[in-house]
């Protein structure tokens, strides 16, 4: 893993370097490269493999042997399983919701916690806290603490104020499975929109204040514009987490109708309860698929923040 | 701090001190109201659990649930062991991340090979792989290698959890590094490792800190593969908390003063480093 003084001295970045010293560079990058494909890539693999049989356990014995090649059978029963296409349109719902909400709750307390105030330091330590818990403890609190018939805070309050009692999960699954993950993903928004609105060059905010523009279109034409890529890097790691939201659905609902995403949807299929590999592995595929389809187009919107730094 | 600075003059212009005043009032407001439900849950972990269940506060304050959530019924996950087996993942899993992530941000920033963007993109994309879409074969292979139930499973996928997160905060602390000191380090033809050693990490520390401590807040909070893989007693602490959910009798003080432990660990690391953390996220993109 180390690198002569010859390679060292050769240009930085020249394309068509010679074959063994442009090996010698990538050398520190293989291992990590080789462990990222041997551990997602090669299960995958096998994922597809497993998608085209009617590999079942219906003793489950944990290891079932493919019992039957079947081709795309499964795929073709996908399209016409009502759950699954109700999973796929909760996913959508859960993430855009939970992404648009976060961003938009999280860039207003970004703009707040941009002014200097007395005890901001202590503010934001706070507003971050719930992205440090456990995603289960979160989902617990806001379960048994907040939004439970039983024990919960906020049927107390709605009591004390003389109105009925709300019977949040179980009524509203979704909604509230999203206010968890806002609640969440909020400050991690607010941290990364924080880190824009500091990154701002203050001289062009004091020109445009001279110039007798309001705060509100400066915010409007200069700090947006400056904000999106940061915006966009929110969304775009905030969807990567909250699409795959797993641990707030088990342990809030465990997937009753509504509430059910895709990644529970597969689980519930497979090892979560159904057995049913073969299908199970089919239905990832296609979430598979689908999932690269979105990322190329984020990763096509990323390759825009990359831009400047192709001078390397 | 130049950050501080900029803050002052940036402040001032046209700003009237009751404006200055609501805008601090109404960062309190929301900052508070968001901790609500952490605070909540502090203040039930110190209660009886008849308060608890009430949500009222008539027998007084005292650390007696947390003594209760020491013991554990037989044949169940103690949380000692809970904690020792998130101890050693966490540990084990973010070592072998930062082993495998320094060589190879370096190769993508410092010394960027050839089609560097694809492979970082490559990293970035293992992401959005749904987790469910490789369980089930990964299921199968730990069966019957018989890792099921073993902190050594839970360690290969937390590593591979962490790695691309990893390679992409580091890489952009690398790029932070100033030319000049890595090529002086190259000219003088010292290798990788003697350059890492004494040019990249001592100036990356903080980046890299922060970076190991991500890691170790995901590894710590993961639940899914630990619930799939890993039976009630090898467990980590995720499901050790929910092990604290009961059906008889109550049990919220109790679960509280779980969360308040299982939380505590990460949440003062993330506190400790909250500005670094996301510097390295948001630089890794915009910088």
């Amino acid at each position: 893993m180390t690198a002569t003084a010859a390679d060292a001295t050769l240009p930085r970045g020249k394309v068509g370097d010679p074959f063994s010293s442009a090996w010698r560079r990538r050398l520190p990058l293989l291992p990590a490269l080789l462990y990222m494909v041997a551990i997602t890539q090669l299960p995958f693999l096998v994922s597809i493999y497993y998608s085209l049989t009617d590999l079942k356990d219906k003793t489950q014995s944990l290891i079932p042997e493919p019992t039957k090649f079947v081709g795309f059978e499964n795929y073709r029963r996908i399209f016409s399983d009502p759950f699954f296409r109700q999973a796929m349109w909760t996913s959508v719902k859960m993430t855009v919701l939970s992404v648009v909400l976060s961003l938009f709750i999280g860039t207003l307390f970004a703009v707040l916690l941009d002014r200097k105030f007395f005890g901001r330091g202590l503010i934001r330590t706070l507003l971050i806290t719930p992205f440090l818990l456990m995603p289960v403890v979160a989902a617990l609190i806001w379960k048994q603490q907040m939004f439970s018939s039983l024990f919960g805070v906020l049927n107390k309050v709605l009591t004390f104020l003389g109105l009925s009692s709300v019977a949040f999960i179980s009524d509203h699954p979704l909604g509230s499975i999203v206010t968890v993950l806002v609640w969440q993903w909020t400050p991690f928004m607010m941290l990364i929109v924080l880190a824009g609105l500091q990154s701002q060059p203050s001289d062009i905010l004091e020109a445009a204040d001279v110039d007798g523009a309001s705060g509100f279109g400066i915010f409007r034409q200069l700090t947006l514009p400056h904000l999106r890529p940061y915006l966009e890097l929110g969304a775009l790691l905030g969807s990567i987490y909250i699409v795959q939201a797993f641990d707030a659905i088990d342990v809030m609902t465990g997937g009753g109708p509504g509430s059910t995403n895709v990644p529970y949807y597969v689980y519930q299929e497979s090892i979560g309860g159904g057995f049913r590999y073969g299908s199970a592995s089919a239905y990832a595929i296609v979430v598979v698929v689908f999932s690269i389809i979105i990322a190329t187009l984020a990763l096509r919107l990323l390759s825009s923040l990359f831009r400047d730094e192709d001078r390397a | 701090m130049t950050d501080a600075e900029r803050r002052g003059t940036k402040l001032g212009i046209g700003e009237r001190r009751s404006v200055v005043i609501g805008v601090g009032a109404l960062a309190w407001l929301v900052g508070l109201l968001w901790i609500f439900p952490v605070a909540w849950t502090v203040l039930t972990s110190f209660k009886t659990e008849d308060d608890a269940a009430a949500q009222t506060l008539h027998q007084g304050l005292s650390f007696g649930r947390y003594s209760d959530i020491g013991h554990s019924t037989q044949g169940t996950l103690s949380l000692q062991s809970a904690f020792t087996n998130s101890l050693v993942v966490v540990l084990v899993s973010t070592t072998i991340v930062m082993l495998l992530a320094l060589p190879a941000a370096y190769a993508l920033a410092i010394r960027p090979i050839h089609k560097w963007r694809d492979v970082l993109f490559f990293f970035i994309s293992t992401k959005f792989l749904p987790i469910v879409a490789s369980i089930f074969p990964i299921y199968v292979y730990a069966e019957k290698w018989n890792l099921i139930g073993t902190r050594t499973v839970l360690i290969i996928l937390y590593i591979a959890i962490n790695l691309p997160l990893a390679i992409w905060m580091l890489r952009s602390f690398f790029k932070e590094i100033p030319r000049e000191l890595i090529e002086a380090a190259e000219i003088d033809g010292t290798n990788l490792y003697n350059q890492l050693r004494t040019v990249i990490l001592p100036i990356a520390a903080p980046g890299i800190a922060a970076t190991a401590l991500l890691c170790v807040i995901f590894a710590w909070n993961e639940y899914f593969y630990a619930l799939q893989l890993n039976f009630a007693s090898a467990s980590t602490m995720p499901q050790w908390v929910t092990s604290n959910v009961s059906t008889r009798g109550n049990f919220l003080a109790k679960l509280s003063a779980a969360s308040v432990i299982a939380c505590l660990p990460v949440v003062i690391a993330g506190w400790a480093t909250q500005k670094r953390m996301i510097r390295g996220l948001s630089m890794g993109a915009l910088k």
